[in-house]
């Protein structure tokens, strides 16, 4: 194939992946836009084996990689979707930097001449460390959400003083790499191997309440990393695709903090939310609630109009998914208005909640946004709050508290609130939440799925 | 004109654009969707594949092209395991209408 057909092949390849991610603006349309993404995709590797002389070598190389990317796909949990995402992230991350060792090795394969110019330098060694970041922020990443490793944020004194050496050490050798006439391994692979210890630190004092920010901005780097590559090759399709990966993770990272009021910076610098329940500081002053049982609040849904549901990841831990589906489906037999409020941080990475429901078979139509519902909560009979506890604190409208200016959903503006806890710890912030001290309020304790099936049970 | 602008600057000028377009697509994916976003994009973002592949392309084999070879498989596992698992997810956001109440 000629320069100029492969060009074009990858212009087409580019335009796909647009209408890819383009395809994902509503449900009826995301499935033709995964397809895109696949056509995309087939073209790219097809166009591009056209330039390459191992083709069975290749060939059995993404078939491997390929089964083993089916297996896993395929038999995944939804739950464990955080973890996923962060191994593929840290897949690309090694894939850059092995691409950009072979190309360093032999820059003639890639179309470039054989000593590197200034400016293939610079970029290979963009390409380089934004990958070994990746990777290693990735598997920490992972080992954190899958619980191998204490979400506890690992702190110590002088930490950021000491990624800032490290930074500028590594940029050193990047710019002794820069200005070497000849090849110069040795810097090369001193600026890798800093770079692959800079990701570990840099995720390591992230706790685990902040990972969904933390997989959204790997997110982005995994696309800047296959960007840099793409300037390294002097390819426009892998810039282009890399910018977009990496915009969407920068966008995700943006809405994330927003959810969780937390500034990107203070997240990133580390030191927030462990995952161990720390108990509340207590006032002094004994408060008191009212609890009910699960018939109880049977009887209350089962008499109103409108029903909200507010699900927080404790629902997905208990495996209460598909009871709640029950229960919805029987108010809604029942002509009760039943409709769930998602917050953006109700799961353990943008919106995860949205496709544990979805998994349980409850309508798309059903589930809405924390935007769109949150004016409806003052005309609403019942909320029923299931695991969720710091995203329904009204003290986020408190000024002095520490989660004040938090978007939270309103569901102290309902009639009637319950809340299915299994006691009354704290969550993620580590703030008691005056929800549960309300008149209106009902706490059920227990099980979440336990309670919920019984609710069914009562109805 | 254009010939003599070194090809940096012309591969910038396609990195700023993209970059707007990947802005302006991905505020109108609808939040429900974040999840498939992100297996989607981490799927685009093994086009990585196709350096690999080059990598691994020379017909005379030296350990870079091993490497190469190595990158291929980690970026197909992407690629796959990528477009598979929001292929599933999105499948689970179909419209049911077995009660024909739509």
């Amino acid at each position: 194939m000629s320069a100029n057909m492969v060009a074009l092949a990858y212009l087409v390849a580019s335009v796909f992946f647009i209408l890819a991610l383009k395809g994902l603006s509503s449900p009826e349309s995301a499935r033709r836009g995964n397809l895109f993404g696949m056509i995309g995709m087939a073209i790219a590797v097809a166009t591009t084996l056209t330039l390459t002389q191992n083709w069975i070598l290749i060939l059995s190389c993404i078939a491997v990689g390929g089964v083993i990317g089916a297996i896993v796909a395929q038999r995944v949990q939804m739950t464990a979707m955080p973890e996923l995402v962060a191994f593929m992230h840290s897949l690309v991350g090694l894939a850059a930097v092995f691409i950009a060792i072979a190309a360093v090795n032999n820059p003639v394969s890639f179309g470039l001449p054989e000593v590197l110019p200034a400016g293939s330098k610079l970029e290979l060694f963009l390409g380089t460390f934004i990958g070994a970041m990746t990777w290693s922020g990735s598997v920490i990443a992972f080992l954190k959400l899958s619980g191998r490793m204490s979400g506890t944020p690992i702190v110590f004194a002088g930490q950021h003083a000491l990624n800032l050496i490290l930074a500028l050490v590594m940029i050193g050798f990047g710019l002794w790499f820069f200005f070497s006439e000849v090849t110069n391994w040795n810097a090369f692979i001193a600026m890798t191997a800093i770079a692959f210890v800079l990701g570990f630190l840099i995720i390591i004092p992230i706790g685990g309440a902040d990972m969904p920010v933390v997989i959204s901005m790997l997110n982005s780097y995994s696309g800047w990393a296959a960007a840099g590559i793409g300037f390294s090759l002097g390819n426009p399709m892998l810039i282009i695709a890399g910018s977009l990966v990496g915009s969407s993770g920068a966008i995700l990272s943006y809405i994330m903090c927003k959810a969780m009021n937390r500034p990107f910076l203070s997240v990133i610098l580390g030191g927030f939310g462990s995952d161990g329940g720390t108990a509340a500081v207590d006032s002094g002053v004994q408060k008191t609630y009212r609890s009910g049982s699960a018939d109880d609040a049977a009887f209350l849904m089962g008499n109103a109009d409108s029903v909200i549901i507010v699900p927080g990841y404790g629902l997905a831990v208990a495996r209460a998914q598909h009871a709640v589906k029950e229960l919805a489906e029987k108010l809604h037999e029942k002509g009760v208005n039943v409709r769930f409020a998602i917050h953006p941080v109700a799961g353990r990475m943008p919106g995860h909640m949205n496709v544990l429901l979805a998994e349980a078979e409850i309508p798309y139509e059903q589930v809405q946004e924390m935007e769109e519902i949150n004016s409806d909560f003052s005309n609403t009979d019942v909320v029923l709050v299931l695991g969720a506890n710091d995203v329904v604190n009204p003290a986020a409208n408190v000024p002095g508290s520490p989660i004040y200016g938090m978007p939270i959903l309103d569901a102290h503006k309902a009639r009637t609130v319950m809340v299915v806890k299994r006691s009354m710890a704290v969550g993620y912030a580590g703030l008691d939440n005056d929800l549960f001290y309300m008149d209106k309020t009902m706490m059920i304790f227990g099980d979440a799925k336990k309670v919920v099936e019984n609710m069914v049970k009562a109805l | 004109m254009i010939g003599e602008v070194d090809p940096v600057i012309v591969n910038l000028t396609v990195f700023v654009l993209a970059i707007f377009v990947g802005y302006h697509v991905v505020w109108n994916v609808t939040p429900a969707l974040h999840t498939p976003l992100m297996s989607v994009t981490n799927a685009i973002s093994g086009i990585i594949l196709v350096g690999a592949m080059l990598a691994a392309g020379p017909a005379e084999t030296d350990w870079g092209v091993w490497l190469g070879a190595a990158a291929v498989t980690l970026a197909a596992i992407n690629v796959f395991g990528g477009f598979l698992v929001s292929q599933r997810m999105l499948e689970m956001f179909k419209k049911k209408d077995k009660k024909g109440n739509a």
